[in-house]
């Protein structure tokens, strides 16, 4: 019991690390969101060298681990001359990484788009970005919804390797905790938690999302 | 790089099979008990077993790694790190296991083990001869995909200090002060590794189409 008030003396640093972990979310799941809607149509592109050139990309994410792409972003950077702090160093692997996943379960929706509704777009006159946006983006977004739901408890759940490099997120907050009052079970036990009550409210936030669009069609 | 240095990056291959593999050993016959208790509908059991997939979807390697090697010497429980970390990989996959096998339950045709049922088989036998070979063959792709995802997932042992492919990797990138090449190497490693899975994969399946 009086474990459990330790943690909660603490509240203050796990609410950083928390909103650490929220904010990672948030902004390299939108990066990532972003950037796979790009590549996805280079996957599906006619042209042949940006379509292998995409299916290279995903692929090799793909194959590697998070934390070999993360410390390929972390030290092959600074090679290059770009310096980062950690914290924008983790969003920028979870937001890449993530992007390849994301474009691929986006061109899987994409490819189950009926070819006449894109034909009678083209005859009303739609083309281009507001072809996209207005005709192809909408119900691709709704049906792809799930699949990008289950992509975002990844980037949690990728979001606590950001520890290794020091980015004071929910687990690196609950292991300085545990190491200095010697109370591991409290502290990850209280980690766990939060990162179930995070996915609980992704899981019924997409639903919520998912029965908005379903009434505005109907 | 050394020679040396593809012999420990190698060495650290042989960690992240040997984890992989026991995981996957231990991981997918145990998401089977997981969703064969929620199929027959145990009263009590069928909840902590959705609690606990819920739960295990939700949670970190990382922090589960970490909650397993330093929370249960609280217990008096102390493990070290190799069978901590397959303790913590065999909790994570066999929660994503028992929805593979769950949905491959689910799919699974009523009036097959009705007819199993009218011929008079045992509930033993009715689950060996007619359901557990249909839905092993509709679940494999799940259960591959599912392995391939638990390879990557590996890397995460490093924080309780066992040297796998990445860790390897690392270690000679901190020493050589050029990170790039060992990583570029740990990346051919892992794609040959989940390759292999994949092919295997394959293979069964044709083998199964060919026997009809």
């Amino acid at each position: 019991m009086d474990h459990l008030m330790i943690i909660w003396e603490q509240r203050a640093d796990i609410l950083a690390g928390l909103l650490t972990t929220v904010e990672l979310l948030l902004v390299s799941a939108a990066a990532a969101l972003a950037l796979g809607t790009l590549v996805a149509p280079a996957l599906m592109s006619r042209r042949r060298w940006l379509a292998r050139l995409a299916t290279l990309y995903v692929d090799a994410m793909r194959c590697a681990p998070f934390l070999l792409f993360l410390y390929l972003i972390y030290f092959g950077l600074p090679l290059l001359g770009v310096r980062l702090s950690n914290w924008s160093a983790g969003a920028i692997a979870l937001a890449v990484y993530n992007a390849a996943y994301m474009a691929e379960l986006l061109a899987a929706a994409w490819k189950g788009l009926p070819s006449t509704m894109i034909e009678a777009a083209h005859a009303c006159g739609f083309h281009g970005w507001g072809l996209l946006r207005r005709i192809i983006l909408p119900p691709v977004m709704t049906s792809a919804l799930p699949m990008i739901g289950n992509q975002l408890l990844q980037i949690v759940k990728d979001s606590a390797f950001l520890t290794i490099i020091a980015v004071g997120e929910l687990t690196h907050q609950m292991n300085s905790i545990q190491s200095t009052y010697f109370i591991p079970f409290a502290a990850f036990l209280t980690a766990v938690v939060l990162y179930w009550a995070i996915c609980l409210v992704i899981e019924i936030g997409g639903n919520l999302f998912a029965r908005m669009t379903e009434e505005k069609r109907a | 790089m050394t020679a040396y240095d593809y012999y420990s990056i190698v060495q650290g291959a042989l960690a992240t099979i040997l984890l992989s593999v026991a995981s996957i050993v231990l991981g997918v016959p145990l998401g089977l008990g997981l969703a064969l208790i929620r199929w027959a509908r145990v009263p009590f059991f069928g909840r902590v077993v959705v609690a606990y997939v819920s739960v295990m979807r939700a949670c970190p390697m990382v922090t589960l790694l970490l909650l397993i090697y330093f929370a249960l010497p609280q217990f008096g429980l102390s493990l070290d790190p190799t069978p901590a970390a397959i303790l913590a990989l065999t909790a994570g996959t066999a929660a994503y296991n028992c929805e593979v096998w769950r949905a491959a339950l689910l799919n699974f045709p009523r009036d097959q083990y009705d007819a199993a049922l009218s011929v008079g088989m045992s509930r033993s036998l009715r689950f060996r001869r007619i359901v557990f070979p249909q839905i092993l063959k509709a679940g494999l792709p799940g259960l591959v995909n599912e392995m391939t995802l638990q390879i990557k997932a590996t890397p995460a042992v490093a924080v309780i200090g066992i040297v796998e492919i990445t860790r390897a990797a690392l270690r000679i990138g901190a020493r050589t002060y050029e990170p790039l090449p060992p990583f570029v190497v740990a990346l051919v490693l892992y794609s040959l590794i989940v390759l292999v899975l994949v092919k295997l994969q394959r293979r069964i399946e044709r083998r199964e189409a060919a026997k009809g």
